[in-house]
């Protein structure tokens, strides 16, 4: 009794009530306002319209397609170079201070920023990339100009920017495992290939999960690199949800605009909370 | 003679594998350097060069230095508005961060103390932000109907609002490695909860302070998302917002544009180079027990 | 509350003072000096610099300080204007486009009407219309106005010794001989994608040749892009242009900036643009302006062969005004001809002016001087925002689909007819 008088709730209104205002309100009311015709003065009830509007028409379903792709793309990506580069820089090698904040520096730089730059990199005529690829004889891809392969192109930076603090979460994650485990699978006569597998996969499992979900939920919702290097283009073959929402918003079109934000709640939720139970249920069996 | 043998040919591998060893550590480097410092470069040496040079988009050193010509006149754009936007921008993150060291380690530590249904409930409340996606134009109706669209305040809250969850998480997993026998002897004392919290636990989390200090600040400098959507207006200009608006302006003046770039990037750099070493360290102690 | 009661007390006051006294252009200045109007100006180069000028003047004429605040275009412009708007916190003079995006603000809510001022007789009805509601008159020009259609380079022509166009068949005659010498026939900029509505946009005078009264009946949802061959023709001739390979190879990476230097320096013969761009083509490049000229999209006869007319953007009067007799003078001076002089001097025109009495200068843009034919022979038509509050918000994705080869024009009209169908339900527009 005396104890949990002394751990008040108290302390957590502060911040209770800026994210219940700020967050919880606003979405739990954007499930209201996505059946509605709205200007944010006035409102009018519609139904499904919005949701059916935005089912039928491929330019917005096109960003359901590529949301998957991209969050799909991105996590599984940055889970395994991060993987692989934090094996790197927890062993002996005596760079690793050197690869370890050159990896982590994009991080460090805006979405925006890292945009703009990779426009210029991926230019299919002058572009540093191509003219790098035709010094050993390959004609580069339009990277950002052919519709098909845009989407890949922005997952690829993507990647790029954020590899760095996956790595430094599993890098957080592999070295908390003690060391002992390591010596005695060595004595046991075990190579450091089977280490690998047997100790640091297993082990890291929680930093690996961790990197998972903030990768897809990063991926799920972003769309600032999207809108700096293609506009969601060409023609709409680049959008994402975050970005169709932000063109129904920018358009005036503030109900269709919610109702995308409900439908990527949806999204979210479908594809990160089983993952998420199925990862922490894997976790209590170890 | 057998012996000396055998481990001749132990210390031939150990050097062949040295030799191995030092080969892939080049390579490694080298690959590092190709996908991560070029483009960095790219960077620096276009902000260096003037108009024509940089539309050639090569790597080649300048002919002669710009950078300075270069940043004077991406300060003097549109009346100084890199200017207003740094401040702006300077003064977001800061009010933000300060916001979030105090509520977030707060609610931190009463969640991961207090047990309880009640209290169950309230963490998963919170962690539910982590996946939430935001709501966009509802929050701007929220906004408004505080008359704080658009202003300061506004834009702070909102990115308090968004920054909670994962502040909480780190907090929570933090506290957790801190042995609840200190806060028995501080209650033995008679120390009130606020008491408690601010002149005993509050210095204990100094790790994780940095580790959120420089996560969250990189991550609300460098927003574009929302202060897109909720402090818009040319005089609420924030760093990101007037690089968007920069690029299509500077269609032809790479220079100035990666200029820009350049001088957006150092306050992060900064901050980096201050708590780099502290990341880690934060974040291992949280993953332990988180 | 009570003291915007106060304020506004005292202007009709002052209003009636001004009314009563013996002089009132004296008195007008007695009260009117010294004090400082406000107005809001979107981003593009050219309207800072006009409002400028028109600022310089009323300050060495009135003694009136203006305090010039820019907005974002686009969009996102439209957005600050109209929460502006609504939260009572717009300047006392705005600038901002005319036509269907202006009537989507409700002007007579917001805005003074003018139609009563002196000025008024001197600016020309096609423009007046567009300012308009039913009973009064809100907005002088602001700018000149602007053709749109295709830039050509003429030494490209000259050198292949090409004739101008008047049909879509001698224009794509020209396309191929153009494209047999190495040079890009058409320029296509789609890093920018508003440019790629251009030639769709354009056609506009065409189709209401053929269709005069589509502009109405599309407004009220009894026609739709689909269905009306003319309509469709705009969009068949940016997939024309594709299918027989008269872009430019990397379209999706080229900007409105790269385009205007492909023009300039006879790289490609043909953009089709606004003659808006001309002001930026004489930055870039002032030792070639001279070589651009300017047709109207062609349409399949000579004799009637036109363009389509994009009247220019509007400075309107806020009912709210804080020195309501200061900003009468500015919006009076900017719509006199030693106004629209002073705004010549700061911004060579890109069109004709919409003010009477006022003639294009001398060292007029060539482009300009071919486009003022159109304007003389009376053959133009305002385009269809003008006419009509309807405009997708993706059309320019969709032309550049198009324009890619993405899709087909028919199904970029199914498409585009979608998207007006989407703004006009989500904006609850009438008859919809």
């Amino acid at each position: 009794m005396k104890v949990n008088k002394v751990y008040s709730y108290w302390l957590i209104v502060p911040a209770g009530l800026i994210y219940v205002l700020l967050f919880l309100y606003p979405t739990a009311v954007s499930f209201f306002f996505s059946f509605t015709r709205w200007t944010l003065t006035e409102w009018e009830w519609i139904g499904f319209d919005n949701f059916k509007m935005f089912f039928e028409e491929p330019s917005l379903m096109i960003g359901f397609k590529n949301t998957l792709i991209f969050a799909v793309l991105t996590a599984g990506l940055k889970v395994i170079i991060g993987v692989f580069l934090a094996v790197i820089l927890i062993s002996k090698i005596k760079t690793k201070r050197f690869i370890r904040s050159t990896v982590f520096f994009p991080v460090l730089v805006s979405t925006i920023a890292v945009g703009i730059t990779f426009q210029m990199l991926m230019h299919p005529s002058n572009g540093l990339i191509n003219r790098t690829l035709e010094l050993i004889g390959i004609t580069g891809p339009d990277w950002l100009g052919n519709p098909n392969l845009a989407i890949y192109s922005i997952a690829l930076v993507d990647v790029w920017k954020g590899v760095g603090i996956a790595t430094v979460i599993l890098i957080a994650g592999m070295m908390s495992i003690p060391k002992d485990y390591y010596e005695a699978h060595q004595i046991d006569g075990g190579t450091s290939v089977n280490a690998f597998w047997h100790i640091t996969l297993p082990l890291s499992k929680p930093a690996i999960n961790a990197v998972i979900l903030l990768a897809l939920i990063g991926g799920l919702r972003t769309f600032d690199l999207v809108w700096a290097m293609t506009g969601g283009g060409p023609g709409f073959s680049s959008d994402l949800i975050a970005s169709i929402i932000y063109k129904q918003y920018q358009a005036g079109f503030y109900g269709l605009s919610t109702a995308g934000n409900v439908l990527l709640f949806i999204l979210v939720a479908c594809i990160v909370y089983p993952i998420f139970k199925f990862l922490t249920r894997k976790e209590v069996d170890l | 003679m057998a012996q000396s043998l055998e481990a001749e040919q132990l210390k031939q591998g150990k050097q062949r594998k040295h030799v191995v060893q030092i080969l892939a550590e080049v390579i490694a480097v080298f690959i590092c350097i190709l996908v991560f410092i070029v483009p960095f470069y790219f960077i620096i040496v276009t902000a260096m060069k003037t108009g024509p040079e940089a539309a050639q988009l090569s790597l080649a050193w300048p002919a002669e230095s710009q950078l300075w010509q270069n940043i004077v006149e991406v300060f003097q754009v549109r009346n100084n508005m890199l200017v207003t936007a740094f401040i702006n921008s300077t003064i977001i993150t800061a009010v933000s961060i300060g916001i979030l060291v105090l509520i977030c380690s707060m609610a931190g530590f009463i969640l991961q103390r207090r047990k309880g249904k009640t209290i169950g409930l309230l963490t998963s409340a919170f962690l539910a932000g982590l996946m939430i996606p935001p709501a966009v134009v509802p929050t701007i109706w929220v906004l408004e109907q505080f008359h704080l669209f658009k202003t300061f305040p506004g834009i702070i809250l909102v990115m308090v609002a968004i920054s909670i969850p994962f502040c909480i998480v780190l907090y929570t997993g933090f506290i957790a490695s801190i042995p609840k026998e200190i806060d028995e002897a501080a209650i033995i004392d008679g120390c009130g909860s606020m008491k408690l919290f601010l002149t005993i636990i509050f210095p204990l989390l100094k790790p994780i302070h940095s580790t959120v200090i420089i996560l969250q600040s990189v991550q609300i400098f460098n927003d574009f998302v929302h202060p897109l959507y909720f402090f818009p207006g040319s005089e609420n200009a924030t760093v990101q917002l007037t690089l968007y608006n920069f690029m299509s302006m500077y269609s032809t003046d790479w220079n100035l544009l990666f200029a820009n770039i350049l001088l957006i990037t150092i306050p992060p750099f900064v901050l980096f180079l201050i708590f780099s070493e502290k990341i880690v360290a934060g974040m291992t102690a949280g993953a332990v027990k988180g | 509350m009570r003291g915007k009661k106060i304020v506004s007390l005292l202007i009709c006051v002052l209003a009636f003072l001004a009314a009563c006294g013996g002089n009132p252009s004296s008195n007008e200045e007695d009260t009117a000096e010294g004090s400082t109007v406000t107005i809001l100006i979107d981003n593009g180069q050219n309207a800072l610099a006009g409002a400028e000028a028109i600022a310089e003047g009323v300050k060495e004429k009135y003694n009136i300080d203006t305090d010039i605040e820019v907005r974002p275009g686009g969009s996102e412009g439209d957005n600050v204007v109209k929460t502006r708007l609504a939260t009572g916190e717009m300047t006392d003079i705005m600038f901002y486009n005319s036509g269907a995006l202006f009537q989507a603000l409700n002007p007579s809510q917001h805005f003074l009407d003018l139609s009563e001022e002196d000025y008024m007789n001197s600016i020309q009805d096609t423009f007046k219309e567009v300012v308009s509601d039913d009973e009064s008159i809100y907005g002088i020009p602001a700018e000149a106005s602007q053709g749109g259609g295709i830039l050509y380079n003429r030494a490209v022509y000259q050198e292949l010794e090409l004739e101008p166009p008047k049909t879509w068949e001698e224009f794509m005659e020209n396309n191929e001989k153009i494209k047999a010498t190495q040079i890009t026939p058409v320029v296509a900029a789609y890093q920018d994608t508003h440019t790629s509505q251009i030639i769709l946009l354009a056609d506009y005078y065409n189709l209401q040749l053929e269709d005069p009264d589509f502009a109405e009946k599309y407004t009220a949802n009894e026609k739709k892009f689909v269905d009306t061959p003319a309509a469709v023709r705009g969009l068949e001739k940016i997939a024309e242009l594709y299918e027989n390979g008269y872009y430019n190879s990397e379209a999706s990476s080229t900007s409105h900036t790269n385009a205007l230097e492909m023009l300039a320096t006879g790289e490609a013969a043909h953009y089709p643009i606004l003659t808006g761009s001309l002001t930026e083509l004489e930055k870039n490049h002032p030792d070639t302006i001279d070589d651009i000229g300017f047709f109207g999209i062609p349409g399949d006869e000579s004799e009637v062969h036109g363009m389509t007319l994009w009247l220019p953007s509007g400075f309107y009067l806020n009912k709210e005004a804080k020195d309501m007799e200061a900003a009468k003078q500015w919006m009076a001076y900017a719509a006199s001809p030693e106004g629209v002089e002073k705004h010549m001097e700061a911004v060579k025109p890109n069109g004709p002016y919409m003010v009477d009495g006022v003639e294009l200068p001398v060292d007029s843009f060539t482009a300009v001087e071919e486009m003022n034919e159109y304007v003389e022979a009376e053959k133009t038509a305002p385009a269809l925002e003008f006419v009509s509050p309807l405009k997708g918000p993706n059309l320019e994705q969709i032309t550049v689909e198009l324009g890619l080869g993405m899709i087909g024009p028919a199904e970029a009209a199914e498409k585009y007819d979608r998207d007006v169908d989407r703004q006009a339900q989500q904006l609850d527009l009438e008859g919809w």
